[in-house]
């Protein structure tokens, strides 16, 4: 695995203090806020199924600090920690998981459908593995805009970009990943596919799951893909190994695959029994816990945040996602009469309803 | 007899079959250790084994696939399908390859496959968890579809659908799982596929439903006038189709409402329809209503119960037939 020795100068120690308080704030911000969810989901105001990000905070933000704003994500269904490391407000992520019209997607979605097009999420799906195929095509359509169109599609500069599609290690086995997969080392597509490797798929663990486990990049040497192998529960380390592996990426246009080693701290799902794993295997995953980890770093280390910075920190932060909450709670539910039937088609359809007119359905609150 | 939920006769019917039947096998997503997302097959991994109860990776193509490659071979594979919106990555294997063999081999080969499918909505959850895709199916020929309201139902169907020389799809409502118990034989039994079951009789007005909506419209009788004499059919199975019942019952009643989960346009109810008209064409006073999911995506779970076809829509469709 990708580790740093100790001695060699490290890439993320050249980044200024504010970057990695930032980091820490992000990660903690997530925390927090799948907490509060968990706690939602128990007092049912969340439907459905609900996947929390704990324990895998390093993951999303340390990935997506290596990445330029306008970069494109796609990803699978535990995608509330992405969304909010890539700017979602919490409202907008706990509005959408209420099913209120507030949500990203007008709490149509829910919580494995996180969209946020300004900010380049394109979500959130919901079928194992079926987004890595688009994360092929995002990557194919930033290459047609520089390559051939000379600008954006919007009219943009054109620029060199790299896609980010995250998948868990479940997704190693469906069809459709090593579809994407051949098609991105065939054209050369700018995608790297980040495994974020948890050790389970669902309540399968990884070695009764796939082939190599131990070493999943020789599935991406089956596609002519260069493949690394990063820690994810050091958010310095990830950083130092995965911004030149992104950088080369994005430089060469080329595929990437990183087997990005995490752990996630719930269950697959908050319906899980986990009768497939020891509370001390889960005990020891979180002595090596990011946020800690971070934290010691700049407490110690940078000598930056103090004790009280961290209080004052994880207050504000607590205040913050309590409002998410109070806000997603007093925000409207959506309007039978116009969300149920737009937003099927471009244009107003006849005879959606037998019982209703066709109404527009409100704008989407982040478009 | 045992008082048995719906999950609890399906993994009775499943032990059963197990039991006396080496070559039935069960596969799918976290179902041996774990017990299934829905713990349908809790219990059956102590006791039948890795072997037999097989913990697959998470590739319903795969797992459809070598299911049909079992069944060809001779096995009487059952694999389950966690949701029913995964049964789309797994749609090749079963509608090119599960449903086609008997023909392509003329008969040289088959698939005795039952594939067991969590359908349908009202437990809150978002689409590709809630859907009701029974019509593509149907649609599909050499796929026989099978959906149970009631644990009784569900243990003699899914033995029936296990011995079928071909292949099944069971789809088993999921808003029913655990929503009431009724007694249950201990001992094996079948239902044949492709009979209907009269739940009540009547003589005023037929509604035709499978699956939950059994519920919906046994609550919307409940709100009629008491002088109304409802005749409730619930199909049991939906391909093939007993349509001889509900043309029986139609040209008694001369009414007929149809109810069904599913988007409205081309979903059942509009084979169903024409059927009716083709064989009830002068008995018929008034012309057959239908019930059913609008033209849209399921949606998420506030708007949920909107979408599904609820008692009092039902009962208000009831009402407009009658009132023609």
């Amino acid at each position: 695995m990708a580790k740093t020795a100790i001695s060699s100068k490290r890439l993320s120690d050249q980044l200024p203090n504010q970057v990695l308080i930032d980091w820490l704030r992000s990660m903690q911000l997530i925390r927090e806020f799948e907490s509060r969810t968990m706690q939602a989901y128990q007092q049912a105001k969340i439907g459905g199924f609900c996947h929390v990000y704990t324990g895998q905070e390093a993951c999303a933000v340390g990935t997506l600090a290596c990445v330029n704003d306008d970069d494109p994500v796609v990803l699978a269904y535990r995608d509330h920690g992405h969304a909010l490391a890539r700017k979602m407000t919490p409202e907008a992520c706990m509005a959408e998981m209420f099913g209120k019209t507030t949500g990203c997607a007008k709490g149509k979605g829910g919580s494995m459908h996180m969209f946020d097009r300004p900010h380049w999420l394109f979500g959130g799906h919901g079928i194992v593995g079926a987004q890595t195929p688009l994360g092929t095509g995002l990557a194919f359509a930033a290459k047609y805009e520089r390559e051939v169109l000379g600008q954006g599609l919007d009219g943009s500069e054109a620029k060199k970009k790299v896609s980010l599609c995250y998948l868990g290690d479940g997704a190693l086995n469906q069809g459709a990943f090593h579809e994407a997969q051949n098609l991105a080392g065939l054209f050369s597509l700018p995608v790297i596919y980040i495994v974020e490797n948890n050790g389970y798929s669902m309540g399968t663990a990884i070695q009764r799951g796939t082939t190599m486990p131990d070493d999943l990049c020789l599935k991406a040497a089956g596609y002519g893909i260069d493949a690394i192998q990063i820690d994810g529960m050091d958010i310095r380390n990830l950083y130092d190994h995965f911004k030149p592996f992104a950088d080369a990426c994005r430089a060469e246009q080329k595929p990437g695959f990183v087997d990005l080693k995490t752990y996630r701290y719930q269950g697959h799902s908050l319906s899980d029994p986990q009768k497939y794993r020891t509370k001390d295997e889960v005990d020891q995953w979180k002595e090596r816990d990011s946020i800690a980890a971070l934290l010691h770093h700049l407490m110690t280390e940078r000598a930056c945040v103090s004790e009280e910075d961290w209080k004052n920190m994880t207050g504000d932060i607590r205040q913050q996602v309590r409002e998410a909450v109070d806000l997603a709670d007093k925000a409207p539910d959506p309007d039978v009469a116009t969300e149920l039937y737009s937003d099927v088609y471009a244009n107003p359809q006849k005879g959606l309803s037998p019982s209703c007119d066709y109404n527009h359905g409100l704008k989407n609150p982040l478009l | 007899m045992a008082n048995l939920t719906l999950v609890q006769a399906i993994n009775l019917a499943l032990t059963q079959e197990m039991q006396h039947d080496d070559r039935v096998v069960l596969l799918g997503e976290d179902i041996s250790i774990n017990g299934g997302v829905f713990r349908v097959t809790e219990g059956l991994h102590e006791r039948f084994g890795s072997d037999r109860v097989i913990d697959t990776p998470l590739a319903e193509s795969g797992i459809m696939g070598t299911s049909v490659g079992l069944a060809i071979a001779g096995m009487r594979p059952v694999p389950e399908i966690q949701f029913e919106g995964f049964l789309g990555p797994a749609y090749d294997q079963l509608v090119n390859h599960a449903g086609r063999m008997r023909v392509r081999t003329r008969s040289a080969l088959t698939i005795p496959l039952t594939v067991r499918v969590p359908v349908g909505g009202g437990i809150h959850a978002p689409e590709l968890h809630s859907d009701s895709p029974e019509a593509i199916y149907t649609h599909s020929k050499g796929i026989k579809v099978v959906m149970p309201s009631t644990p009784y139902d569900a243990k003699g169907l899914l033995i029936s659908a296990i011995r079928d020389p071909d292949p099944v799809i069971f789809f088993e409502p999921k808003r029913v799982y655990r929503s009431f118990r009724e007694e249950v034989p201990e001992e094996e039994y079948t239902i044949e596929i492709g009979q209907a079951k009269v739940v009540n009789e009547g003589s005023d007005i037929t509604i035709v439903t499978w699956g939950a909506p059994v519920y919906q419209c046994l609550a919307a009788m409940d709100n009629l006038p008491e002088d109304v004499s409802v005749e409730l059919i619930d199909l049991r199975t939906i391909y093939p189709m007993d349509i001889d019942t509900v043309i029986q019952s139609v040209q008694k009643t001369g009414r007929c409402v149809i109810v069904h989960e599913a988007p409205l346009t081309a979903g059942l109810g509009a084979e169903i329809s024409s059927q009716i008209q083709e064989s009830c064409f002068l008995y018929l006073e008034a012309p057959v209503q239908r019930v059913a999911g609008f033209d849209t995506i399921m949606p998420y779970y506030k708007l949920e119960l909107s979408y599904l076809p609820e008692a009092p829509r039902i009962e208000k469709g009831i009402k407009e037939c009658l009132a023609y």
